[in-house]
């Protein structure tokens, strides 16, 4: 028996806005823990309320669009941001039998989509912010994002060169003696750098380089606005650590375990991964960002494939 | 007729968002409501069994190339004197020409729709696996010219991009 | 690259050590006497005032937060009034040093916050305490002499004449 669809969203949308909203918590108290401070401690056990007081908080807040802003842009890009990353998570298999909206035969290819479209919240949000700041940070990520897609997109190839099909559920059986984390591994620290880069996540958040372009694409946002931004982002780390999951880490598989919690355990600690590169690395200079892209990870992932289809037809039978 | 409600829905948005990007003034509206018409082609795709070309219409044209479009837009920094200066250019005198071709276009269209067989086809979803076969079976020389013309782009931006110092200078 | 994985561990090797950061207002920081917070005036040994409204702090403070007013008693001068405010003191210490009979000193007290801004300026009731502060023996008469009708200051026995801080000779 399946839950009606507008259940299924609606408690999507909970799950996974509550998820990103506790993500705030669980990064500051865990970048404390790494930098040797506490973090949010205050409010509630272990300050575990502190994402609910900040949510109150921002919704409280002044919603303000600036007078020299354009205006429908300007509302529209934290909506695209939300939308894009939330779509993606329909094709994310948590386990063999479940995902949010079933099977797609094309699924990686549609989280590739739906994460491209997400460049446009950040280059739209520039752009109609009216703002130098703003201007520069959108460009760099539309620059970044779109660089980064190609390495993304590449080095899963390999993934979907062994299985031969595009269905995340088919990666994820495929992977039932070795995880593609042991084969593919180019492909997986060129895949997880890309993902990196496409959240838009220290020590890659070029986009926003607090230290020179004040917050960057979303230095004119204010109240639920910038929270939308915000969570997307969280939303979105939790979704690239998702697709790492079922691309490398063999998915809902594991001993003993039932499927879903296997899942959220990987998951989980490829989010805790995101948050101790974020603790430890400092941000490259945009240059050297662009070169890592297009120098190293290019060719990387060119190798990657070209290594993986040679493997493929030595093996081939006949 | 095969077409159905998401068909046709899709279809609709797809002729409202283009006739909305020709008429807009600013020309970051007109490209989102490029991009929508683009999404909603892809759903087009999608309804008559091509999901791979759906997906890569979202990648490729909504995802990519769009955005570039977008970011030289946002370079530009179009305001006010440039709208106006456009105006001026638009004269019923520019229009004729290509207004005559479009309706040339327009009435092969017609007499394509009237002559084709009315639809009646089942709806064959066409796989990934198809898509690749046919490229690389009857289509290879296509995909070769087309890494021609994108090696030669390749070159001629790399070309372009480097810096050029003055004692290189011809 | 074998740079970056090693700080990667380093970092997550912080996870068991301690926590530096002292939970306020639970465990209180062990502050330093000399720790330079709430200003407060003292008293030499004898219980009197030791200010003598020379207005050096007011002078030396870089924010302009001190204030008095010199009144004379028997040739001995007292602040009339005395007015800190702490709503733009900087803590610096300044006046301290400045102070040449230790009246104005700092103390290891910074939990003054208040709601309303006026309640931060304090008077003289408010600064003055019984004791000697950081300078139990010190009183600065014994040190410089008195003067007293018929006898100047180092005119007494087993006193020596006031340096001319006007001359330059030894």
């Amino acid at each position: 028996m399946t839950p009606p669809p507008l259940v299924v969203i609606a408690a999507t949308l909970v799950v996974l806005l509550g998820l990103a909203t506790m993500l705030t918590w669980v990064e500051r108290r865990l970048l404390g823990l790494w930098q040797d401070r506490y973090g949010p401690n205050r409010v509630g056990p272990g300050g575990l309320f502190q994402a609910v007081a900040d949510g109150i908080k921002i919704l409280f807040k002044q919603d303000w669009i600036p007078p020299f802003a354009d205006r429908p842009v300007f509302v529209l890009a934290p909506a695209i941001g939300m939308m894009t990353v939330l779509l993606a998570f329909g094709v994310i298999p948590v386990t063999a039998l479940w995902s949010i909206a079933g099977d797609l035969n094309v699924g990686l290819l549609f989280v590739f989509a739906t994460m491209g479209l997400g460049v446009y919240s950040v280059v739209l949000a520039g752009w109609a912010s009216n703002s130098k700041y703003a201007l520069l940070g959108g460009m760099r990520a539309a620059a970044q994002m779109i660089s980064y897609e190609v390495f993304m997109g590449l080095s899963t190839l390999g993934v979907v060169m062994t299985t031969g099909s595009f269905s995340l559920r088919d990666i994820v059986q495929a992977q039932a003696g070795l995880w593609f984390v042991i084969p593919q591994c180019l492909g997986f620290v060129v895949f997880l750098m890309a993902g990196i880069a496409e959240t838009h996540r220290l020590p890659f958040d070029l986009p926003e380089g607090e230290n020179e372009l004040g917050a960057g694409f979303h230095t004119e946002y204010s109240g639920m606005k910038f929270g939308m931004f915000f969570l997307s982002e969280y939303a979105g780390i939790v979704l690239v650590s998702a697709l790492v999951t079922t691309l490398y880490l063999g998915g809902w598989q594991g001993p003993v375990l039932p499927p879903a919690l296997w899942f959220a355990a990987k998951t989980g600690a490829l989010v805790c991964l995101f948050i101790l590169l974020r603790a430890a690395l400092p941000r490259p200079r945009y240059d050297q960002l662009m070169a890592l892209g297009w120098k190293i990870l290019l060719p990387l992932s060119l190798l990657n494939i070209v290594a993986t289809g040679a493997v493929l037809l030595l093996r081939a039978p006949g | 007729m095969t077409a159905n409600l998401p068909f046709l829905l899709s279809a609709l948005v797809a002729v409202w968002a283009t006739f909305m990007v020709v008429t807009r003034a600013v020309a970051i509206h007109a490209l989102l409501y490029l991009v929508v018409a683009l999404l909603a082609l892809a759903c087009v795709f999608d309804v008559l069994g091509a999901p791979f070309a759906a997906i890569l219409e979202v990648i490729v044209y909504a995802g990519a190339i769009m955005v570039l479009f977008v970011f030289v837009v946002m370079m530009l920094n179009l305001g006010r004197p440039d709208s106006l200066r456009e105006n001026t250019w638009i004269a019923p005198r520019i229009w004729i020409g290509p207004g005559l071709l479009a309706a040339l276009l327009l009435a092969a269209l017609a007499d394509a729709l009237v002559m084709a067989a009315p639809g009646g086809g089942r709806i064959a979803v066409i796989d990934t696996r198809q898509v690749g076969l046919a490229l690389y079976g009857p289509y290879v020389l296509m995909v070769e010219l087309a890494s021609f013309l994108l090696l030669a782009g390749l070159v001629s931006a790399f070309r372009i991009g480097r810096h050029i110092r003055d004692e290189d200078a011809p | 690259m074998f740079g970056i994985l090693r700080t990667l561990w380093l970092t997550f090797l912080h996870m068991g050590h301690r926590r530096v950061t002292v939970g306020y207002p639970e465990t209180r920081p062990a502050l330093p006497p000399r720790y330079r917070g709430r200003i407060i005036l003292s008293r030499d040994p004898d219980g009197l005032e030791r200010c003598v409204a020379c207005n050096l702090c007011a002078v030396a403070c870089p924010v302009d937060c001190i204030s008095l007013q010199k009144a004379e008693q028997d040739g001995r001068w007292y602040p009339e009034y005395f007015r800190i405010n702490f709503s733009r003191c900087i803590f610096c210490g300044f006046c301290e040093e400045a102070c040449p009979t230790y009246a104005i000193q700092l103390t290891p007290d910074f939990e003054m916050s208040e709601y309303v801004r006026p309640n931060l300026v304090y008077e003289k009731e408010d600064l003055l305490i019984s004791g000697t502060g950081k300078y139990p023996d010190y009183s600065f008469y014994r040190v410089s002499g008195v003067e007293i009708p018929g006898k100047d200051k180092g005119e007494a026995e087993r006193e020596q004449p006031p340096v001319d801080v006007r001359s330059l000779l030894p």
